[in-house]
C-alpha cells in the first residue's frame, strides 16, 4: 500500500515517518518511533491503555490514524518526567498511592490523569472517577488511582496556594 | 544524627523495609515511566507477524480451505493449517487437565472462532489482510451450547476423535459428549443424613461462564535459531518452566535449548496458565521460516477463544435440624467445558478443589460430584483469579447457607456463626477430605458484623421492606453476608501435579560480596509486585535491606524450576521457598560470624541486620561484613560464596478466609443495583506488605463485582458467541466500581515457615457470593429464594417483575 509522509511532534520532538493512510496512530508510536509506553487492550476504544494527549486532548491512539496526526503536538508517557528530570507528580503519585499493579493502563491512565488535571485542577472524587471513566484497569479497583491523582491534584497545587 | 549514636533496633528494622511494611513498589518505577518490558514492546530484525483465520460457525465440517489467494498477498511468507501441522504431529496438543486440543482445525470446527489456519506475514496489518482471503467451506453441523442437553442420547457427536473411547483421563465415559465424573464424599452417608433431615433446602446455583480478560491480551514471539538448534520463545506465561518442559516434549527440540522467557506481563488471572494455539503455531513458524515470529491476540479473539471460566451447574442440596444445625451437604455438578478440556488444574483434579465445598462449616457428612460435558463453545475452564473451582465452591456454599437461612427464618450471619468450625477445631478434617490448617471465623464475622453495625442494617431493611408494602418507596435493600474458606497453595507433591511434575516452587538466593543480593524464583507476577514482596521476606529474614535485593523471574535459563503463579499459590509456595533459602543462608552466616567473631557458632544469635555474641550485643558482625567475609575468610573446611537455593514441597495447602459484607440498595423499577457499602475483613495469615494485600483485595473485589453484577460469556442457540468484545463484555469502570472498606485479622499458617496463606485471589471467591447474596436478599422477603447472575439491571428488573413488583 502507498505511503504517506507524515511529521508530528511528539515529546517535545519533531518525528517524522512513512505510513500507510490506515496506519493507527498506536501503531506508529509503538513501531516507527519506538514508544511502547502506550498499549493495546482492545480494538473498540473501551481500554484506554492507548491513550495520549493530542493537542490538548486525550485521545486514544488506537482509533486515530497516524496521517489524521499530521503537524500535532502528541505527548506519551516517555515525555510525562519534568524538564529536569524529576518524575512528573502523576508518576510520583501512582506508585506513592499504589495506583498500579500490572502497569499495563498506567500510561494510558497517567495520560489521562494529566488532561483531566490541566482541564480541573482539584477535582472532586466523583469527578476523577467519571474523569478516567474511559480507561479501564483490571488490577486496582481504582481506588487507589483515585488516591494517587488526588495526590497530584494537591502536590501541582501547592505551590499556587503557598504563592498566594 | 549524631555519627557516633549507633541506629537504634526500630531504625536499624525500617532499614530493611521487611515484611509488615507498606513498602513502595520497586516495579512502580518503570511501569510509571513506559518503560515497563511487555510481550507486544519486543521488535526483533527480520520479526513476522501470525495471525488466525478463525471458524464462522459453532459446528462444522470443513470441505476444505483454501490459502492460495492468501498466499498470494505481497509480504506473505506462509500459511499453515493443519494438514501442515499434521505431519509434525503439532495439529493436535494435550492440554493440562489430559485431553487433547485441536492446534488447527482438523476436519471441523467445534466452537466460533476456532483457529483454522495461521498466516504469516512480514507485518502485522498483511497478515490480517491475508487472513481475510483464506477461503473456508463448511458443512453446518447441529450445535451444542446447553450443557443440560450434552448427554441427551440423541446430542451431536462432537468429538470425532474421541469414538469408542469409553474412557478418558480421569475414569469411565458415560455418553460421547461426556469428559469424567468426579466423586467425592461418603454417599451413603449423606443420603441418610439427608432421609433423616427436619430441614432440606434444593437449589440450581449456575455460575456463568466469564473471561478472566486481563488488560493485556495473550501473546508470544517465537525466534527459532536453526544453526545452534535453540528455540527462544518469550510470551504472557503466568508458568514458563511448565511451558518449556511442554514445548520440549511437543517440538521434540531438547528442553536445554528452550529458553522460555515470560517479560513483564499485563495481569494474567488465569489466563495466561495454559499453552494455547497462538504459541504452537508462532514456534512452528519460525521453524518454518528461519525467522522470529511474533503473534498477538486481539480482544476479540482473547474473549472467545483462550482459556474462559466457571459455567458451573451446581445443584445444591443442604440438610439441616430445625434450629439451623447442617447436617449433610449434597452437589452435584454439571460442568461445560466447551469443546476440549482445557481446564488449568492440578492433573489428578478435575475438577479442581471443588470439594472445599463444605466451606466454612461443620458439616458432618457431605458428597460431591462432578460430570464434565463437551459443547460447542470454546475450550478452558480456567482458574480466574481462583485456585482451580474454589469460587465456584464458595458461591455455591454461600449461596446454599443463604437459602437455607431463609427457610429456617434465621439471620443468615446467625446461621454461619452457628456452623462455623470452631477455633479448637483446627487442624480441622473436613467432610470432604483436606484439613483445614488453622482459623477463627467466629471472631472475624464478629468483627465485621461490628464494623458495619449489622444490626442496625437489618433494623433498617425491615424498616425499608415495610415502607416498600405501603407504597413510600421503590428501593429495596439487601444485605450480602459471605463468610468464606479459601484453599491455595497448590500443592503438596502427594496430591498435586502438573502433567507429572510437581507443584513445588523454588527461590535461588545469591548474596554478592558487597552485601547486596539476586533472588531468583520458579514464579511469576502479573502484577502482584513479587519484586517487592519477595525481597522483604529475605529482608526480614536475612537482615539485608530490601532495596538491596533484586528479585528475577520469569527466565527459565537463569530461575530454578518453578511451576508458576496462579491459585495464590506464590506466598504460600514461593513465599516458604524464599524463607527455606533464606535460612540455609542465614545458618552459613552465622558459622562465618562465630569465626569471625571467634566464639562457637552457638554463641551468636542474629538480630534483625546482624549476628551478635549472646551477652555480648557490642560484639557484632553484620551482614555486609558477613557477605564480604563469605568471599575471602571463611571457617576452615567451609566453601567459600553465600547462596542457597530450595524447592519447597508444602506439607498441605493454605486456607485463607474471611467476612464479607455487602449492602445494596435496588430500584426496583429500573433494576439498578448501586452497592452502598462493601466490607470486606481478610486473614491470610502473616501479612508480607499491607499495602499491596489491600490492592489485589480491591482489584479482586472489582473483579467479583463485575462477575456478580454484569459479565457473561453467552452463546445463542447456534453457537454464536455474544459479545465477545468490550463492546458487551462488562469491565468495570471507575464509575461503576463501589469504593472498598478493608479490614483484617491475622490467623498464622501452622505449617508455612512465615505464617503467610495468600490472599490475591480471596476476594474474587468471596466477593461473587456477597454481592450475589445482597440481590437475593433483597427480594427475599418478596418470596424469592434465587435469582441467576449475572445480576445486570436488565435481569435484576426482570426478576423483580416475575415476583409482582
Amino acid at each position: 500500500m502507498a505511503k504517506t509522509h507524515v511529521t508530528m511532534t511528539v515529546n517535545g520532538q519533531a518525528v517524522e515517518g512513512l505510513v500507510e493512510p490506515r496506519t493507527l496512530l498506536i501503531h506508529f508510536l509503538r513501531e516507527n518511533l519506538s514508544l511502547t509506553g502506550a498499549h493495546i487492550g482492545c480494538e473498540t476504544s473501551h481500554c484506554g491503555a492507548c491513550t495520549v494527549d493530542l493537542d490538548g486532548q486525550s485521545v486514544k491512539s488506537c482509533t486515530v490514524f497516524a496521517v489524521q496526526a499530521q503537524g500535532a503536538d502528541i505527548r506519551t508517557i516517555e515525555g510525562m518526567a519534568n524538564p529536569d528530570g524529576t518524575l512528573h507528580a502523576l508518576q510520583d503519585g501512582f506508585r506513592e498511592m499504589h495506583g498500579l499493579q500490572c502497569g499495563f493502563c498506567t500510561p494510558g491512565m497517567i495520560l489521562r490523569a494529566y488532561r483531566l488535571l490541566q482541564e480541573n485542577p482539584n477535582p472532586t472524587e466523583d469527578e476523577i472517577r467519571m474523569g478516567i471513566s474511559g480507561n479501564l484497569c483490571r488490577c486496582t479497583g481504582y481506588q487507589n488511582i483515585v488516591a494517587a491523582i488526588q495526590y497530584a491534584a494537591a502536590k501541582l497545587s501547592a505551590p499556587q496556594e503557598q504563592a498566594a | 544524627m549524631n555519627e557516633m549514636t549507633p541506629p537504634t533496633a526500630a531504625e536499624r528494622t525500617d532499614k530493611l523495609q521487611g515484611m509488615g511494611c507498606r513498602r513502595k513498589r520497586v516495579e512502580d518505577v518503570r511501569f510509571t515511566q513506559g518503560r515497563g518490558n511487555y510481550v507486544d514492546d519486543l521488535k526483533l530484525p527480520g520479526m513476522l507477524y501470525g495471525d488466525f483465520v478463525r471458524s464462522s460457525y459453532g459446528h462444522a465440517r470443513i470441505k476444505s480451505i483454501d490459502t492460495s489467494k492468501a498466499k498470494a498477498v505481497p509480504g506473505v511468507v506462509a500459511v499453515l493449517t493443519a494438514a501442515d501441522l499434521a505431519p509434525l504431529k503439532l495439529h493436535w496438543m494435550p492440554t493440562l487437565a489430559g485431553d487433547v486440543q485441536m492446534v488447527l482445525a482438523d476436519g471441523k470446527v467445534l466452537f466460533q472462532n476456532q483457529e483454522i489456519a495461521f498466516v504469516v506475514a512480514n507485518d502485522r496489518y498483511v497478515a490480517a489482510d491475508a487472513a481475510e482471503l483464506v477461503e473456508v467451506e463448511y458443512e453446518e453441523l447441529p450445535p451444542l451450547v446447553d450443557p443440560f442437553k450434552a448427554m441427551a442420547p440423541d446430542a451431536p457427536v462432537l468429538r470425532e476423535d474421541l469414538a469408542g473411547k469409553t474412557s478418558g483421563a480421569h475414569g469411565p465415559r458415560k455418553h460421547h459428549n461426556h469428559i469424567f465424573e468426579w466423586t467425592v464424599g461418603d454417599r451413603e452417608a449423606t443420603d441418610l443424613a439427608f432421609r433423616d433431615a427436619e430441614v432440606t433446602i434444593k437449589e440450581m446455583l449456575s455460575y456463568q461462564r466469564v473471561h478472566p480478560s486481563p488488560l493485556e491480551t495473550c501473546q508470544c514471539v517465537a525466534s527459532f535459531d536453526k544453526i545452534k538448534g535453540e528455540l527462544t520463545l518469550w510470551g504472557t506465561f503466568q508458568a514458563p518452566h511448565v511451558v518449556r518442559t511442554v514445548a520440549a516434549i511437543l517440538s521434540g527440540i531438547p528442553e536445554h535449548k528452550i529458553h522460555v522467557i515470560a517479560p513483564d506481563i499485563g495481569g494474567g488471572f488465569g489466563n495466561k496458565v495454559g499453552v494455547y494455539p497462538g504459541y504452537v503455531c508462532s514456534v512452528v513458524a519460525s521453524i518454518v521460516t528461519g525467522k522470529p515470529v511474533k503473534w498477538v491476540e486481539d480482544r476479540i479473539e482473547n474473549l472467545s477463544a483462550t482459556a474462559f471460566a466457571r459455567d458451573y451447574h451446581m445443584t445444591t442440596e443442604i440438610a439441616a435440624t430445625k434450629d439451623g444445625k447442617v447436617t449433610g451437604l449434597r452437589v452435584h455438578v454439571l460442568a461445560d467445558h466447551g469443546a476440549f478440556d482445557a481446564c488449568a488444574d492440578p492433573s489428578k483434579w478435575p475438577a479442581g478443589f471443588f470439594n472445599i465445598v463444605t466451606g466454612s462449616y461443620d458439616f458432618p457428612t457431605a458428597h460431591c460430584s462432578v460430570d464434565g460435558v463437551y459443547t460447542n463453545k470454546a475450550p478452558g475452564g480456567v482458574a480466574y483469579r481462583c485456585s482451580f473451582r474454589v469460587t465456584e465452591a464458595a458461591y455455591c456454599i454461600e449461596r446454599g447457607m443463604d437459602i437455607l437461612a431463609q427457610k429456617l427464618g434465621m439471620d443468615p450471619a446467625e446461621l454461619r456463626l452457628k456452623n462455623f468450625v470452631r477455633r479448637e477445631q483446627f487442624p480441622y478434617q473436613s467432610a470432604l477430605g483436606w484439613e483445614y490448617d488453622s482459623g477463627d471465623y467466629h471472631t472475624a464475622l464478629r468483627q465485621g458484623m461490628e464494623k458495619v453495625g449489622y444490626t442496625a442494617l437489618r433494623a433498617e431493611q425491615k424498616a425499608k421492606q415495610e415502607a416498600f408494602r405501603r407504597g413510600e418507596t421503590r428501593e429495596i435493600m439487601g444485605v450480602g453476608v459471605c463468610f468464606f474458606t479459601e484453599i491455595v497453595g497448590a500443592g503438596p507433591s502427594k496430591n498435586c501435579d502438573i502433567l507429572g511434575i510437581a507443584m513445588f516452587d523454588s527461590c535461588e538466593i545469591r548474596i554478592h560480596p558487597t552485601g547486596a543480593a539476586i533472588a531468583r524464583m520458579g514464579t511469576k507476577s502479573q502484577g502482584q509486585g513479587h519484586e517487592t514482596t519477595y525481597a522483604q521476606i529475605i529482608a526480614s529474614e536475612i537482615g539485608i535491606p530490601a532495596d538491596d535485593i533484586m528479585v528475577e523471574e520469569g527466565n527459565t535459563d537463569t530461575a530454578p524450576y518453578g511451576l508458576g503463579t496462579y491459585g495464590s499459590r506464590s506466598t504460600p509456595v514461593a513465599g516458604a521457598a524464599i524463607a527455606t533459602a533464606a535460612r540455609k543462608i542465614k545458618a552459613k552466616a552465622q558459622m562465618i560470624a562465630a569465626y569471625l567473631l571467634e566464639v562457637h557458632h552457638d554463641d551468636v544469635e542474629f538480630d534483625i541486620d546482624r549476628f551478635r555474641v549472646k551477652g555480648l550485643p557490642e560484639k557484632f558482625k553484620t551482614m555486609k561484613e558477613i557477605s564480604w567475609a563469605a568471599y575471602n575468610a571463611v571457617p576452615p573446611g567451609l566453601e567459600p560464596g553465600l547462596e542457597a537455593v530450595s524447592y519447597y514441597d508444602p506439607p498441605n495447602m493454605t486456607y485463607p478466609f474471611g467476612a464479607y459484607i455487602c449492602v445494596m440498595d435496588i430500584d426496583v423499577d429500573t433494576g439498578v443495583c448501586k452497592v452502598r457499602r462493601f466490607y470486606a475483613l481478610d486473614d491470610c495469615g502473616t501479612r508480607i506488605n499491607p499495602m499491596i494485600i489491600e490492592g489485589q483485595v480491591h482489584g479482586g473485589l472489582t473483579e467479583a463485582f463485575a462477575i456478580a453484577m454484569g459479565q457473561e460469556i453467552a452463546y445463542d442457540e447456534i453457537g454464536n458467541v455474544k459479545g465477545a468484545s468490550l463492546m458487551d463484555f462488562f469491565l468495570p469502570t471507575a464509575v461503576e466500581t463501589p469504593k472498598w472498606e478493608t479490614d483484617f485479622t491475622v490467623t498464622p499458617s501452622p505449617h508455612h515457615p512465615i505464617g503467610a496463606k495468600g490472599v490475591g485471589e480471596s476476594p474474587n471467591v468471596g466477593g461473587v457470593p456477597a454481592f450475589s447474596n445482597a440481590v437475593n436478599d433483597a427480594f427475599a422477603f418478596l418470596g424469592n429464594t434465587h435469582i441467576q447472575m449475572p445480576h445486570d439491571a436488565w435481569r435484576v428488573w426482570q426478576a423483580g417483575q416475575k415476583l409482582g413488583v
